[in-house]
């Protein structure tokens, strides 16, 4: 991947916005790119809405802060309809169908639609479908190699949550193939 | 040398650690708490002292009592903590004390806001506090430089016996990015400080470590001494970095966060085939005057970008003295702005100049 990713994840706090981010900034990290992670901060990290920026590039970042992402990672219908138009034209977004009743589509710009949280369900992984989106993140844009997704997920989960490793690969591969 | 992906404000914390700083006193505040959280769980592990102290005016006054023993020592806030620590930074200034203080600025004035501001300009530069006296001002834009200048801040606090801050603001307290931690160092290893109140054993005559002073010669005199050792710091501590400035026709000045937005929007300029150029400054205080001066010849117009009001324009248009036009562009109340809305008044600027090119 040459081109400067900026990705805008955005959804409720606890849906693992922030955490998804930091998978994929760990994943540039591991490959020596230059990398930001910029959170939202405030209230509305409690039960409102929470986005973080991801910006993966080759040079340094100027404005970590992004607002016209080329890839956006819609958890919910009120950050899908206010991102989507923000959405830089021949981007990405990757929408959880789940949360996200009403897909307005747009002509110049890619969407896929993953049931993410209903497949996280389905499948014993409760409250994995952020993971699952990161799968077809990684399918459709091929920010990193698997090899060091993996790396990068490894730095990511705390020691003492090590046993969540496997159900967040598993959710990674549903994502994958969904 | 390994990268580590890092918090800017937890970049702080552990590079103050690495430069041998063994005591914090703080007291929380949005978006600079990571810092003090940090310093909680790691200070003891190094032997050093973690304090929450019942408010900023303690802690402030904490860190001026373990630097007048000699310890490298620090204390962090977001703006009105900041406020409210002026007194002792003051009293800090006028005994000759080091020490860093870092302020992760918030939208303000008041209680303000959370969000990302650089409205504290003027407060760091021009009056931290009562009297006559000057604090050495940092003003990193990544996180590694947020590791690097909190290390070196202490030795240039040792080495002119002075307060030194780094002005940093939410979003780059809050945003992570790879980072080399440097060396860490060990505090028995550091210069000694014969003028500090290590406890005299009746070896040697008494350290006095005063800000109070009724004799006005004398008083006067100590000014003097001070203003002497920061026409040294402003010969020998200045620091910018300049971007694209030297074909520049029109240079953006900014620092920190907004430096960012306005490197982006340079970016987005030239490849438009418009000479923008960014001088950053580093040192707020001392204003990087010589690093200005590199780019007069070239430029035809300046336009500062902060995240204020207007404030840094000011000492941009001490050093340009009248000699170009300054702009302003500022955002504030913890709005960021954006590259494309910089971007805009570079156009603008740009198409101002080429009409009456014509």
């Amino acid at each position: 991947m040459e081109r400067e990713l900026q990705i805008l994840l955005a959804g409720f706090g606890g849906q693992g916005v922030l955490f998804a981010g930091k998978c994929i900034a760990y994943a540039g990290l591991m490959d020596g790119r230059e990398v930001s992670w910029l959170p939202s901060y405030g209230p509305e990290m409690r039960g409102g809405t929470a986005n973080c920026s991801v910006t993966l590039s080759d040079a340094p970042i100027g404005s970590p802060l992004i607002t016209a992402p080329n890839v956006l990672v819609a958890l919910n219908q009120p950050s899908y309809d206010k991102f989507v138009d923000e959405v830089q034209p021949g981007g990405v977004i990757i929408a959880d169908t789940s949360m996200i009743a009403d897909l307005r589509l747009r002509d110049d710009v890619e969407c896929f639609g993953v049931p993410a949280t209903k497949i996280a369900e389905e499948n014993g992984l409760g409250k994995g479908g952020n993971m699952v989106l990161l799968g077809k993140l990684f399918e459709v844009t091929k920010f990193c190699d698997w090899d060091t997704l993996m790396e990068g997920l490894r730095h990511c989960i705390p020691a003492s949550k090590a046993h969540l490793l496997d159900n967040n690969i598993k959710a990674i591969k549903l994502g994958m193939e969904a | 040398m390994e990268k580590v992906l890092m918090k800017g404000n937890e970049a702080l914390a552990e590079s103050a650690m690495r430069a041998g700083c063994r005591f914090f006193f703080g007291y929380p505040i949005t978006p600079q708490t990571e810092l003090a959280a940090y310093m909680s769980k790691k200070m003891p592990k190094v032997g050093g002292t973690y304090l929450q102290a019942e408010s900023e005016v303690a802690a402030i006054n904490m860190v001026y009592g373990a630097s007048a023993a000699g310890a490298r020592v620090m204390t962090s806030s977001s703006s009105p903590g900041i406020s409210l620590k002026g007194e002792g930074i003051s009293y800090m200034a006028g005994a000759d004390l080091p020490g860093v203080i870092i302020n992760v600025q918030r939208g303000g004035p008041g209680l303000g806001g959370i969000q990302p501001s650089q409205s504290d300009y003027f407060q760091a530069t021009k009056a931290t506090g009562h009297g006559d006296f000057q604090v050495v001002v940092y003003a990193p834009s990544t996180v590694q430089e947020m590791s690097d200048i909190v290390y070196e801040a202490f030795d240039v606090a040792d080495k002119y016996r002075t307060p030194v801050m780094i002005l940093a603001d939410g979003m780059l307290g809050q945003m992570m990015e790879p980072v080399v931690l440097p060396e860490p160092k060990n505090p028995e290893d550091l210069p000694a400080k014969p003028w500090a109140c290590t406890g005299h054993e009746g070896k040697r005559a008494h350290n006095v470590v005063n800000s109070l002073y009724l004799t006005a010669e004398a008083l006067e005199q100590l000014n003097v001494e001070r203003y002497q050792r920061y026409d040294q710091i402003k010969a020998t501590e200045q620091r910018a970095e300049a971007y694209l400035t030297e074909d520049a026709d029109i240079v953006l000045v900014a620092f920190g966060a907004s430096a960012r937005v306005a490197r982006s929007a340079v970016n987005a300029a030239r490849a438009e085939g418009i000479k923008a150029g960014l001088l950053r400054p580093i040192t707020l205080w001392p204003f990087p005057a010589e690093a200005m001066e590199a780019t007069i010849d070239s430029a035809k117009e300046y336009l500062v970008v902060e995240m204020n009001m207007g404030q840094m324009v000011e000492d941009v248009r001490l050093c340009v003295e009248g000699r170009r036009p300054v702009g302003f562009f500022g955002r504030c109340g913890g709005i960021i702005p954006t590259p494309a809305e910089v971007l805009g008044q570079i156009r603008q600027i740009h198409e101002r100049l080429a009409a009456e090119g014509e």
